[in-house]
């Protein structure tokens, strides 16, 4: 790795050797003992337990609960019901921006969605809060529910995912369809998925008079405390919140919902320590999901196969009470080039729990409809599917006409068709059959992210024993944010890893932000990189100005930190350690902090955009339809890599998520009653390990020297993109039928 | 009757009392023993975060009333390694990084000590994959993990034939 | 989970005392009891222990080729059983189908045979379910019903049998050994389940207070050792329902079907015997028309109970397979491998 300057500061060089490395995870040990707690492993004491009941409507109203029967039952201790339940300091439905979504928790009788928290009961065993739940046989007043995509008028939204237009048209895409010799539109319908991580959301709640302190898994402590503050009415600094390990977030536990605030209402309202988990059934309805969507895709191409036009409409749902709309039509903004490309969206309003955002909202579903619309356009112009994407390989961002920072997908196409051996393709469906007879199939999709950064802060500490210190308030759902932190931290301080330590996961440090929009790294990264950058000016300031250091005087040359020493830049011969440094100063450590933020200079210069490509083969059986996906190779250009073991795992487990887009998961929602009717792990299907047998990532080198002070784009969410694409192709290869209804089933491939 | 059993539990004996009939084995190891290394991802047998050792085979503690293992002997995550020595199973899942949010892990190492007690894998991955799949791991940790089944499995027998020497 | 009175007797006479009474419930491993019960599904006021009565575990070969499976005998351990697996290898290919490795580890053969049906409607309390609360309707009936019945359902309910490990055992003719209040019986696996008619809620012939002690497979089931397969076909690789399975088991001489064994699974509240198919297989030769009239007759009788008609034409599809598979021959690397279409992938351990 080479130094890890930053442009901003360009006086003191930091040198390391840790970033790159594939340094095995922090925690793996912890995790692999069980030594970890999350948040449901905690049990101060006093501790009772608190349990949901959740409606099994999804519109109207609760008439009555049996709160005597649940009462009487041994070990209960409190029923909290919209009619006991305390009023907050603010109204749940207030929205002051877009990421306050509005909250059910117990003001009022209304039902709005299946699963809402209808009552919290409170006891001293799990099991009796249970059993009181089940005793409660609540009655309704039902109103008819609206479902699906076609029950409601629809609307033009103001705004899509986290707040982007609905639609934007460079270019006439009329005028280009009219000019395009060969054309091609179709319809892809993606159906409502479910987060669930395998940890259920929970949250220990334990009152200190106006402190709060909470164990809860969290993607944003700070954005959590101040929403619990808000409804609370107390500042978000007597909230302590620990997040050390996530169970999973995907984006369920970027925001703090509903049910944790039950448990903290619990808590407050019993007097005692309370621990609120839901059940896994209860994880559909009031932590958000992915809502479904029908996308409308038309092309059209010139003789020679470039495009002419590219349209892309989105249809989506809602819920009735606020928004989220899955910018899924915006997957086309960044790929292909097209002198006319338009994107659009609406949605309708039905009776769900409000969407959220989900692994790559918006990208999965746009592109695995995008993805399918590719193959089936080079089809129809008759060409091999990775040179119909050559052939329309975007220059610059399509819907900006912005340079990319960088982009090194052409390397990701050649190192993934080479390692996969696509060269060797037949371009028709229903060639390739293995020694069993079962039929074989090869598709390809591209994978692209953006390259986001939200604002995030560190601290970092040099000591006189020569160690280092860096804290950042950051979140670890499992995408290795602490190793990687860890490393970048040891390098921002020109210190070996074994002497920096680094802690994470707690609300009272600096905050980190948002760990989502494959932002994270990227985010904090930076804020340790400056925060390393400040703190090692601080200590070269006091070696500059010390007489008796070798480094007196280096002045403007600058200095060079690397293995716990500062060196004359210009003269790497003359050096002192920072212990050496601090003794003499009499000083027992200097701290210096830093904040990562995106540079809206370089943002509305370039195009960023991390970006891959994804090959696939499946079997399918020619009888019964069955798909197995075989062999799945993924090339990702994703600027630095941090390291290398924990991006690879990050690859594996979005393309994972491509396989279980593709081939499995769904609600399955009855349509009289607005309910998912497999709210369980053994019939919504997500893939087991039976269903992976071969994953490859290819780690394609890229610098980005725009995109950050450290080249970092994300790598969390990219995978599912272009996977779901190549399987659908896939199967479409080997079978002949192209399945433009998401997952592919195999009573739809029965007819092959 | 009296509401108290009797359970080995990562080698030692202990007399629990019951305060209810209830109770499943995982929730007397999480809320009553402060065992909280198994986890409780479904609660209805469908995820396999909870996979425990019960008489030497690996089964879902979620779905085990404690009452019925009054004598039972009891392996969890907590009691896999010897001190500050991995077993082998936890040495591989960390260097094939078989883990990422760490949630499934206790149950996806506890059932591939199970896997490998049976015996039944042998070298195939294939096997393995299929032994391994009453566990999910959302994170799409599963290459990892197969692997780590296999060099594992092939330490221990390494070991097992160097003991035997 | 409501609370319960616990009770392990000690000995059968007692066990079946303890389980006469109402409200009562015999608990085995409780894989599937448990999981019910955590779903408000069931709500028994005794559970009887029965999982330590004693000779119960047990494995037994008489001599004659014919086999008696202790009712509390582990799916895992049959499966794994070198004699069982060897005369019964499609018994153990649908055991090895069935959950997973832990739940197998756990779960018992009689239990297996008690287990419940996977209808959403049956275990969401919430839903109108005549198995549940007779008289109340059947919201699968016109709801999301995919993966419903289509052979012997009625307009009172349109579920599926779940079990795999049944599927082989019907078709070839096991008996269930039943002690109860008024003695000891036996009874033809066959006639064991109830299709649900009017009284969807009683789904076995099973009087208050008896209990399975046992499954017996007679001496004649292990004379299609030689050409006997299970076949399932889901929507996931492994730790799947299935769609649809079936068992096929032939004797062959010389080309010739001397007696052909079918049975269907995931088609019907009950493991599906297809005795006309049977018929229209003895003495034909073992191609693939005779394969594909035994399919059409095991299938004559379907109807689709809703969105489910696919599983008709993929039932008679899964059924020539199997009967192909079995006229190939059982393979050597049986069983000890799941019947998943892509199970030839791996090796032999």
């Amino acid at each position: 790795m080479p130094d890890t300057n930053s442009p901003q500061a360009p006086a003191h060089i930091r040198m390391g050797s840790s970033i790159g490395q594939p340094a095995t995870r922090r925690e793996g040990v912890q995790k692999a003992t069980g030594a970890a707690r999350f948040a449901a492993d905690n049990h101060p004491p006093g501790m009772v337990h608190a349990v949901m009941a959740v409606s099994s409507i999804s519109r109207g109203r609760v008439v009555s609960l049996d709160v005597a029967a649940a009462k009487a039952h041994p070990g209960v201790i409190e029923v909290i019901t919209s009619e006991n339940a305390p009023k907050l300091a603010q109204d749940p439905d207030a929205k002051d921006n877009p990421f306050m979504f509005r909250l059910d928790v117990l003001q009022n009788d209304r039902v709005r969605y299946a699963n809402q928290p209808i009552a919290v009961v409170v006891a001293d065993t799990l099991e009796a809060a249970t059993e009181g739940a089940a005793l409660l046989r609540p009655k309704y007043e039902t109103e008819a529910t609206r479902m699906g995509l076609d029950s409601a008028d629809s609307f033009v939204p103001p705004a899509v995912g986290a707040g982007g237009p609905a639609g934007e048209s460079p270019g006439d895409v009329e005028a280009g369809m009219a000019a395009a010799s060969v054309r091609m539109e179709a319809t892809y319908d993606t159906p409502a998925q479910y987060h669930n991580a395998m940890e259920p959301h929970a949250i220990v709640a334990a009152w200190d008079g106006d402190t709060l302190s909470i164990d809860t898994p969290s993607q944003g402590m700070a954005m959590a405390q101040g929403r619990i503050a808000g409804l609370f009415g107390i500042p978000p600094g007597n909230i302590h919140i620990r997040s050390p390990f996530l169970g999973g977030g995907f984006g369920s536990k970027g925001l703090v919902k509903g049910p944790q605030m039950l448990g903290i209402m619990a808590a407050r309202l019993v007097g005692r320590p309370v621990k609120l988990v839901l059940r896994r059934e209860q994880m559909y309805g009031p932590v958000g999901h992915r809502a479904a969507t029908r996308q409308t895709l038309r092309m059209g191409t010139d003789g020679n196969g470039a495009l002419t036009a590219l349209s892309h409409h989105a249809k989506t749902a809602t819920s009735t009470f606020d928004d989220f709309i899955e910018p899924a039509a915006n997957a086309s903004h960044a790929l292909y080039a097209s002198p006319a490309i338009a994107t659009s969206h609406e949605a309708v309003r039905i009776d769900t729990g409000t969407p959220l955002f989900m692994r790559a909202p918006g990208e999965a579903p746009g592109s695995a409809a995008l993805e399918s619309a590719i193959d089936e356009m080079a089809l129809a112009c008759g060409m091999d599917p990775l040179a119909f994407r050559l052939k329309n390989y975007a220059e610059t961002e399509p819907m900006s006409g912005k340079p990319f920072s960088s982009k090194a997908l052409r390397q990701c196409y050649q190192q993934g068709a080479e390692r996969f051996g696509w060269a060797g393709r037949p371009q028709a469906a229903r060639q390739m059959r293995d020694d069993a007879g079962t039929l074989v199939g090869w598709g390809m999709g591209t994978a692209v992210f953006p390259a986001l950064m939200f604002q995030g802060h560190a601290r970092a500490v040099l000591r006189r024993d020569g160690t280092g210190l860096v804290e950042t308030g950051a979140h670890d759902m499992g995408q290795g944010a602490w190793t990687a932190f860890a490393q970048i931290a040891a390098d921002a301080l020109g210190l070996d890893a074994e002497r920096t330590e680094f802690h994470s996961g707690t609300s009272d440090l600096p905050d980190a932000g948002i760990a989502g929009g494959s932002a994270h790294t990227a985010t904090v990264g930076a804020a340790i990189d400056g925060a390393g950058a400040d703190v090692i000016a601080k200590l070269a300031e006091l070696a500059m100005a010390d007489q008796r250091s070798p480094l007196f005087g280096a002045g403007n040359a600058g200095v060079i930190a690397r293995g716990g020493r500062l060196h004359r830049r210009d003269d790497e011969g003359r050096s002192e350690s920072y212990a050496d440094i601090l003794a003499r100063a009499g000083v027992a450590e200097i701290e210096g902090s830093g904040t990562g933020a995106a540079d809206p200079a370089a943002q509305s210069a370039y195009a960023m955009h991390a970006h891959g490509a994804v090959f696939a083969e499946v079997k399918v059986d020619p009888d019964f339809g069955q798909v197995r996906v075989t062999r799945l190779v993924g090339a990702f250009a994703a600027g630095t890599i941090v390291n290398p073991r924990l991006v690879r795992s990050q690859y594996y487990g979005g393309m994972i998520w491509g396989v279980s887009f593709a081939l499995h998961e769904h609600a399955v929602m009855d349509r009289r009653t607005g309910r998912p009717m497999n709210p369980n792990l053994a019939d919504y299907h997500v893939p087991v390990n039976a269903d992976v047998p071969s994953i490859e990532a290819i780690l394609v080198e890229e610098r980005d020297v725009h995109v950050n002070a450290l080249g970092i784009k994300g790598v969390g969410e990219i995978g599912i993109t272009g996977t779901a694409g190549a399987i659908a192709n896939a199967v479409w290869h080997a079978t002949g039928v192209r399945v433009r209804r998401f997952p592919i089933t195999l009573d739809r491939l029965l007819d092959a | 009757m009296s509401l108290s059993i009797t359970l080995t539990i990562n080698g030692a004996a202990r007399h629990i009392p019951l305060d209810d009939p209830r109770i499943t084995l995982l929730d007397l190891l999480r809320e009553r023993l402060d065992l909280t290394g198994t986890k409780k991802g479904c609660d209805r047998g469908q995820c396999g975060a909870c996979t425990v050792l019960v008489d030497g085979r690996r089964v879902n503690s979620c779905l085990c009333l404690a009452l019925s293992h009054d004598g039972a002997d009891i392996l969890t995550i907590e009691g896999v390694a010897q001190g500050d020595r991995l077993h082998p199973v936890q040495a591989s899942f960390i260097s094939h990084d078989a883990l990422q949010c760490g949630f499934c892990t206790p149950g996806q190492i506890m059932s591939a000590i199970g896997l490998i007690a049976e015996g039944h894998a042998g070298r195939d991955p294939e096997r393995v994959r299929e032994g391994m799949s009453g566990n999910l791991c959302r994170c799409g940790a599963y290459v990892g993990i197969t692997e780590a089944v296999l060099e594992a499995q092939q330490t221990m027998a390494t070991s097992d034939r160097r003991d035997a020497a | 989970m409501n609370r319960f009175e616990y009770a392990r007797p000690a000995t059968l006479a007692e066990a079946v005392a303890a389980g006469a009474v109402a409200g009562s419930a015999y608990l085995a491993a409780g894989t599937n009891l448990l999981d019910l019960m955590k779903g408000g599904v069931m709500r028994p006021g005794h559970l009887v222990d029965i999982s330590r009565l004693p000779g119960l575990d047990r494995i037994e070969h008489p001599g004659d080729g014919g086999v008696r499976i202790g009712a509390l005998v582990r799916n895992a351990d049959l499966a794994h059983d070198p004699d069982f697996a060897r005369n019964f290898p499609a018994v153990a290919e649908a055991l090895l189908s069935g959950a997973s490795a832990q739940l197998r580890n756990a779960a018992t053969a009689g239990g297996n045979l008690l287990q419940r049906t996977r209808c959403a409607y049956f275990h969401d309390t919430a839903s109108a379910c005549n198995k549940r609360d007779p008289g109340a309707g059947c919201d699968a009936v016109g709801g999301e019903n995919r993966l419903h019945a289509i052979l012997g359902w009625s307009e009172h309910c349109i579920a599926t049998h779940p079990s795999d490990f049944c599927v082989p055992l019907v078709a070839l003719d096991a008996v269930v050994e039943v002690e109860g209040p008024a003695g000891r019986r036996e009874i033809p696996l066959e006639g064991f389940h109830l299709l649900p008619g009017g009284t969807p809620e009683r789904e076995t012939v099973l009087e208050p207070g008896e209990l399975i002690t046992a499954v017996r497979l007679p001496a004649e089931a292990a004379g299609f050792a030689a050409n006997a397969r299970y076949l399932k076909v889901r929507e996931r690789t492994s730790y799947a329902f299935a769609v649809v399975s079936a068992a096929a088991a032939l004797r062959l001489e010389g080309g010739v079907i001397a007696e052909a064994r079918i049975a269907l699974g995931g088609v019907a509240l009950k493991p599906w015997r297809a005795r006309a198919a049977e018929a229209t297989l003895a003495g034909a030769r073992a191609d693939p028309a005779a394969f594909r009239r035994a399919a059409e007759a095991a299938l004559a009788d379907a109807k689709p109970s809703g969105d489910n008609g696919f599983k008709i034409e993929l039932a008679r599809r899964i059924v020539v397979r199997a009967l192909t598979l079995a006229a190939a021959g059982t393979p050597e690397r049986m069983p000890a491998l799941p019947a998943s279409p892509f199970a030839g992938a791996m090796t032999h351990a």
